[in-house]
């Protein structure tokens, strides 16, 4: 066991090395989420009107859980490289744990969106954004992001390993996120949505996430949406981590 | 003793026999060529003798351990430089060989002191503080086969190691191997380059299509092709054609990469002969030799067809 989590943090170390080394590339990756805040606070900001509530108040939750679910595509094209590289084999040829490729990267991954999503309070902060429930309601707020985050990861690694291209992971990874993340509760209520839409979106883990995050920071009932949240998000990492485990083993 | 045993390997992909029965040896502190075109299997038996892949049927054991029981004790006795240069383009070199020494639980002190000892060896000392993507293929390669010699390998498995090398950088990778072989490691290489594993093999495996078909060192298989063989140039490549059919009353004729002709059962008496009527056939030469079998010979005679010939098609 010891060895397992050794394995794991070295190849945890790796990974965020590689990623230290390449600043633009995590710089880049925050940019876009700051131009989509900028965009919707103030293109469509004034358009949108929350009953009781501000609408950056209302938009930031929605922008934390978009941005670590795009953050986590990047799993999949890291261990498709790797795979396309020959990393991988020769970490299979070493007397290393098996389950520390995949540990390390879930590990360092989860690092990189913890970073993210800080970076995306600073920037909610200074558009206006307040945490109206104190301190330890916007700490759980911030975990409960990251938990989201840290499922994605998983399906984008058994998407990764399933595809083994870098390009084809970047597409395969992102594509289905779009619809998924904007239809939700994510930047506009659900009820001004037509029927058929809001049976989707209430049907999605990105809803229930986001209205228990927004209720976390901005206040409302909280139970049920983190509840249905959780569930989802437990039962994705179990899935998804599973079959991303058993798409590694069977790596040839 | 013997350092591999390979018996009745079998890999099947979908239709393709990639492994069809193969079986080898290799004696301890020896080197065996696996030689073969794209596509022959050759790196699909590195990948089972290395763990990487369970075969169908057969067996194999590595340093006295069965490949398919025992695969983690495999890992540990064993060293693998694949056929791209494994190594992490945004570490340095020195932080890939450390990684690689962690992940082969070498006692912390001694992990900074292996990597310093191998940059040494591999001449990257300046370069190990630079990333990789820096390096050239040269060195590159060079700091492949250092991560695969790591935890001191008894047994060394590369796969094309000199594949696009430079022929500089080549001869200096073959004299590494050779300090190595010198140093009792059993090396196991394949190759596509005939040049490589007549400099580098005590015996040399040829295999095709998924089996093997020829092995012995490379004198014996020079000489299993045959005596010297007669090689002729013409001047015009629209000559060949001509200077073609004169030969054809000597002996057979095969055609070589370049425009070459080449007869079987070459003497000086042949010589003579070819040339003489060469000339009054008006075939203008500009080589006409007496060659000793090269391995490319062996190859094109076991297999119909040159080592390079299906260069990319695999």
């Amino acid at each position: 066991m010891t060895a397992a989590l050794s394995d794991a943090l070295a190849v945890t170390g790796r990974n965020l090395r590689r990623i230290r080394r390449e600043p633009e590339v995590l710089f880049f990756s925050t940019v876009q989420p700051i131009i989509f805040v900028l965009l919707f606070r103030y293109v469509f900001g004034g358009a949108i009107k929350i009953p009781g509530l501000s609408y950056v108040d209302f938009l930031m939750p929605g922008i934390f859980v978009q941005t670590t679910a795009f953050a986590s595509t990047g799993t999949g094209v890291a261990l498709a490289d790797d795979l396309s590289k020959g990393i991988i084999d020769r970490f299979r040829s070493l007397p290393m744990a098996r389950s520390a490729v995949l540990a390390g990267r879930s590990l360092s991954d989860l690092a990189r969106i913890l970073f993210t999503v800080l970076v995306m309070v600073v920037v909610g902060v200074a558009v206006g954004l307040r945490f109206h429930q104190g301190l330890a309601k916007a700490v759980a707020a911030i975990a409960l992001v990251a938990f989201f985050g840290f499922a994605f990861t998983w399906i984008s690694a058994w998407i990764g390993l399933s595809v083994k291209t870098v390009e084809a992971a970047n597409l395969a990874g992102f594509v289905w996120l779009f619809p998924l993340t904007f239809a939700s509760s994510a930047f506009a209520p659900v009820n001004t949505m037509p029927g058929w839409l809001q049976a989707f979106a209430k049907a999605t883990p990105v809803t229930p996430t986001v209205d228990a995050v927004r209720a976390l920071i901005n206040g409302g009932p909280t139970a049920r949406p983190l509840l249905i949240s959780l569930c989802w998000l437990v039962a994705i990492t179990a899935v998804f981590s599973t079959l991303a485990v058993r798409k590694y083993r069977s790596i040839s | 003793m013997d350092a591999v045993v390979v018996q009745d390997l079998v890999k099947t992909y979908g239709p393709t026999r990639a492994l069809d029965g193969v079986s080898l040896t290799v004696p301890e502190g020896t080197v065996l060529g696996l030689l073969g075109p794209n596509g022959a299997g050759k790196t699909t038996a590195v990948r089972v003798l290395t763990t990487l892949l369970r075969p169908d049927s057969g067996s194999a054991t590595v340093a006295g351990i069965d490949v398919l029981k025992d695969p983690a004790a495999v890992r540990r006795t064993i060293g693998l430089a694949g056929q791209y240069a494994a190594v992490d383009d945004k570490l340095t070199g020195a932080e890939n060989l450390r990684l690689v020494g962690k992940l082969y639980h070498l006692p912390k002190q001694q992990i900074a002191a292996r990597a310093d000892e191998l940059l040494a060896r591999f001449d990257l000392v300046e370069a190990g503080g630079r990333v990789v993507k820096t390096y050239s293929g040269g060195m590159r390669r060079r700091l492949d086969l250092a991560g695969a010699l790591v935890n001191k390998p008894r047994v060394l498995f590369l796969d094309e190691p000199t594949t696009g090398l430079d022929p500089r950088s080549r001869l200096g990778l073959w004299e590494v191997l050779e300090d190595l072989v010198a140093d009792g490691t059993t090396l196991l290489l394949t190759t596509q380059y005939l040049e490589e594993a007549d400099r580098l093999a005590d015996r040399i495996v040829v295999i095709d299509r998924g089996r093997v078909i020829a092995e012995g060192t490379s004198d014996s298989l020079k000489d299993e092709v045959g005596g010297s063989v007669l090689v002729v140039r013409a001047a015009d490549p629209p000559q060949t054609e001509q200077a073609r059919e004169v030969l054809a009353r000597f002996g057979e004729v095969t055609d070589l990469t370049g425009g070459e002709l080449q007869v079987q059962g070459g003497s000086v008496d042949l010589v003579r002969k070819a040339a003489t009527a060469l000339a009054k056939a008006g075939v203008e030469i500009t080589d006409l030799a007496l060659r000793r079998p090269t391995l490319d010979d062996v190859f094109l005679q076991l297999t119909g067809h040159a080592a390079e010939d299906e260069e990319g098609a695999a």
